[in-house]
């Protein structure tokens, strides 16, 4: 019997019914969800799907401007969603990539959920990398597996979860598929029941190592809550001004690791 | 605390001496040799690519140097052709049911209670009859013009089309993703307005909006297809009407486009200086539409939301149209005064008093210029028709709505110049309070309403002068 119901509700199926699309009603929300990735990769579609809200979709790059949130309903909690304009990195200072950069940075969501294009996954791991960079609690959603199967394209999605320390959920969120895996793994990090072990940026970069460390010394010494301060030693090297402003103001600091956030 | 972050930010400027001017590239170069290697582990692909692509070879087509912009033109063609060929029928239908039927039955009805004649007049003559109108003529072009547009937008024709027109809008100083909001301007002008935030440079994105006006929107489609239709259609032989009024919707539209690249042109030669930034499109890849979906998305989102505007709109309007029809001062009508004043000027251009009108009257929507101006131009001439005056008529054909128009003098050079007044003039105000949230200026927001009224007016008299000067 025991048994039975553990089965039960480790299956993608059964929890078909835990899911709640809420559409706006975003009150009382236990977490906060990002959605990035790519443009054209489908993340509108996916935030259709998890919403049930009919956020306009198009096959053209750029159609999310600004941003869109709604919410849903899973596992007897509630979750907040932000679909964020796509980009192809979160460096340069186009408003779209600081639109995205900010929600991941200030907004501090529980889960960023990083959407991505299986047909052109190296290109993608770019952005995928950046936003591991900044936030150590994410989900891969590989998505369009549909497309690669048809150009004869396979990813290893196991492997590639080892590689990059986060859940990697293979879907066709057209068709709907690999939504209610996605919906468990959300929920399994923004719980904590899974640890993200992200990526980062492995090959040091070269004759800068010791100054991060120094720097990152210092942004820790000063910040002991921040989860992120590799990064900001990082911005603050390359002189991002907005990043600059935010540790003048001390704005960096009031950033609550997300552990205490929703709390 | 405050001593922490001042060492932190001296510690970053110090060390940013030490770090040197590469920092950012091999920040970079680190970030692409990581994906390049973990995607080098994870991808695996199966056989050989086969040696023939077939989005390469249709993108070799659709955006070929030679082949990308008639096969823009035909496209667009065929899409009106169908919208213009399907729209009569169904239109038909719904007026005998919407007015016809109901309309009496209403009337009937508020007059067997007592309802003072005036409050009738207002509520079903003005408030009722607008509406029904407006649903009439416009549901039928947008259930079929939105899912056709909306499949070519799933399919992945968008990009190919910007990517067709960028160069055109580089070399007048523009962005050439301008061309996508343009084609979103198709649908929507407050859309198109707002689809303008993918431009990042603040110039760029100016011209982006000022000139989105010049894209044919949804309120202005119904207006053009039902004119060429009566006014070009009728000048070819009947089996060639509906190529014929297609062919001139969209010499409009491309006429549109035209003084997009003008304006453009000029507002970066002038008060909009500077050199065009390069972007990169990707194109995606062509994906195969979802039928169903497509046709739910649209008929719901679009077709349903826009119509419903419309309706929204046009209530209000049409009570205003009953009353300047009804209330008289020394025996003539608020309307026929504005009509009897404006005429000289308007008929000197090519239009006529009434068209003035009812775009003044049609200002918060495109959508009802149609409509008002069958009911000011049946007043002004004194037809005996419906049910007095500021009735929106009963119209259950096309040739009803031609017999009405060509009984207030209107001729084929008045036809020509309410499409390109239909093209060239004020945004809705929906647009114009759009413009100005976007750009939060006040002289961005009155330019972009006012250069397309000069320019309709000018383009208006110009083509009258011609006109007169070599066909009549």
């Amino acid at each position: 019997m025991n048994l039975e119901n553990n089965n039960c509700a480790t299956c993608p199926a059964h929890n078909l019914a835990n899911l709640v699309k809420l559409g706006i009603d975003m009150s009382n929300f236990d977490y906060v969800v990002a959605l990035a990735g790519n443009p054209n990769t489908g993340k509108s579609t996916v935030f259709n799907n998890l919403t049930g809200l009919k956020q306009h979709t198009g096959n053209w790059p750029g159609k999310t401007v600004g941003r869109a949130e709604g919410a849903f309903l899973y596992a007897d909690k509630r979750f907040k969603i932000v679909d964020l304009p796509g980009t192809y990195s979160l460096l340069s200072t186009s408003d779209d990539e600081e639109i995205a950069r900010d929600f991941i940075l200030f907004g501090q969501p529980d889960v960023t959920i990083i959407v991505v294009d299986a047909t052109r996954l190296e290109r993608n791991l770019n952005l995928v990398l950046q936003v591991l960079e900044i936030t150590d609690r994410a989900v891969l959603c590989l998505n369009l597996i549909d497309e690669a199967s048809r150009h004869k394209i396979k990813v290893d999605d196991r492997l590639l979860s080892r590689n990059l320390g986060i859940p990697v959920v293979p879907t066709a969120a057209r068709q709907g598929i690999g939504i209610q895996e996605l919906l468990k793994n959300i929920h399994d990090v923004a719980t904590g029941k899974f640890i993200c072990k992200p990526h980062r940026l492995s090959s040091e970069i070269k004759n800068v190592s010791r100054a991060v460390d120094e720097l990152n010394k210092k942004i820790s010494f000063a910040f002991p809550d921040l989860p992120n301060t590799r990064w900001i030693a990082l911005r603050l090297l390359e002189g991002d001004q907005k990043v600059i402003d935010a540790v003048r103001s001390g704005e960096i600091g009031s950033l609550r690791p997300v552990e205490n956030f929703s709390e | 605390m405050k001593n922490d972050t001042d060492e932190i930010l001296l510690t970053a400027n110090k060390l940013r001496w030490e770090v040197g001017e590469n920092f950012h590239d091999s920040i970079l170069e680190s970030i692409y040799k990581d994906a390049s290697e973990i995607s080098s582990k994870v991808v695996i692909q199966d056989g050989e690519k086969s040696k023939f692509d077939l989005d390469r070879f249709i993108d070799r087509i659709v955006t070929g140097k030679w082949t990308g912009f008639p096969i823009m033109f035909i496209l667009l063609a065929v899409v009106f052709w169908i919208t213009i060929v399907g729209a009569n029928v169904p239109s038909g239908w719904i007026a005998s049911l919407l007015v016809d039927t109901l309309h009496p039955l209403m009337k009937n009805f508020f007059n067997s209670i007592q309802i003072p004649w005036w409050i009738t007049g207002v509520l079903i003559d003005g408030a009722y009859l607008a509406a029904a109108w407006v649903i009439s003529v416009m549901l039928p072009p947008m259930a079929i013009f939105f899912p056709m547009f909306t499949l070519l937008e799933d399919f992945g024709y968008l990009p190919r089309v910007a990517f067709n027109m960028d160069n055109l809008y580089r070399r007048v100083g523009a962005h050439g993703k301008q061309a996508l909001t343009m084609s979103m301007g198709f649908g929507c002008n407050a859309a198109g307005v707002i689809a303008t935030r993918i431009i990042d440079s603040p110039r760029e994105r100016l011209i982006a909006i000022i000139t989105n006006n010049f894209s044919l929107c949804n309120g202005r489609w119904p207006t053009q297809i039902l004119i060429a239709t009566i006014f070009i259609g009728g000048t070819v032989p009947a089996y060639l009407a509906g190529l014929a009024s297609a062919a001139a919707v969209v010499t409009i539209a491309i006429l549109g486009v035209l003084f997009s690249l003008i304006v453009s042109w000029g507002l970066s030669r002038t008060v909009l200086k500077g050199e065009a930034s390069a972007f990169s499109l990707e194109l995606p890849p062509y994906r195969p539409p979802r039928l169903l979906q497509t046709l739910y998305t649209s008929l719901i989102d679009r077709t349903i939301f826009v119509l419903w505007r419309a309706v929204v709109f046009a209530v209000p309007a049409g009570v205003v149209i009953w009353l300047v029809a009804n209330i008289q001062i020394g025996g003539l009508s608020l309307a026929e005064y504005f009509i009897h004043t404006v005429d000289p000027f308007a008929l000197f251009i090519g239009l006529n008093g009434v068209i003035i009108l009812a775009y003044i009257i049609a200002i918060p929507a495109n959508e009802i210029v149609i409509p008002t101006v069958l009911m000011l131009t049946a007043l002004s001439t004194k037809m005996a028709m419906g049910a007095g005056a500021g009735v929106m008529f009963e119209l259950d054909s096309v040739s009803d709505t031609a017999n009405i128009l060509h009984a207030g003098g209107w001729t084929l050079l008045t036809g020509i110049n309410l499409m390109l007044f239909s093209l060239l003039h004020n945004p809705c105000s929906t647009t114009i309070y759009t413009i100005y949230k976007e750009t939060k200026n006040v002289k961005w927001t009155m330019l972009s309403t006012f250069i397309p009224i000069v320019m309709g007016l000018l383009i208006c008299f110009f083509v009258t002068q011609i006109w007169r000067l070599f066909v009549a």
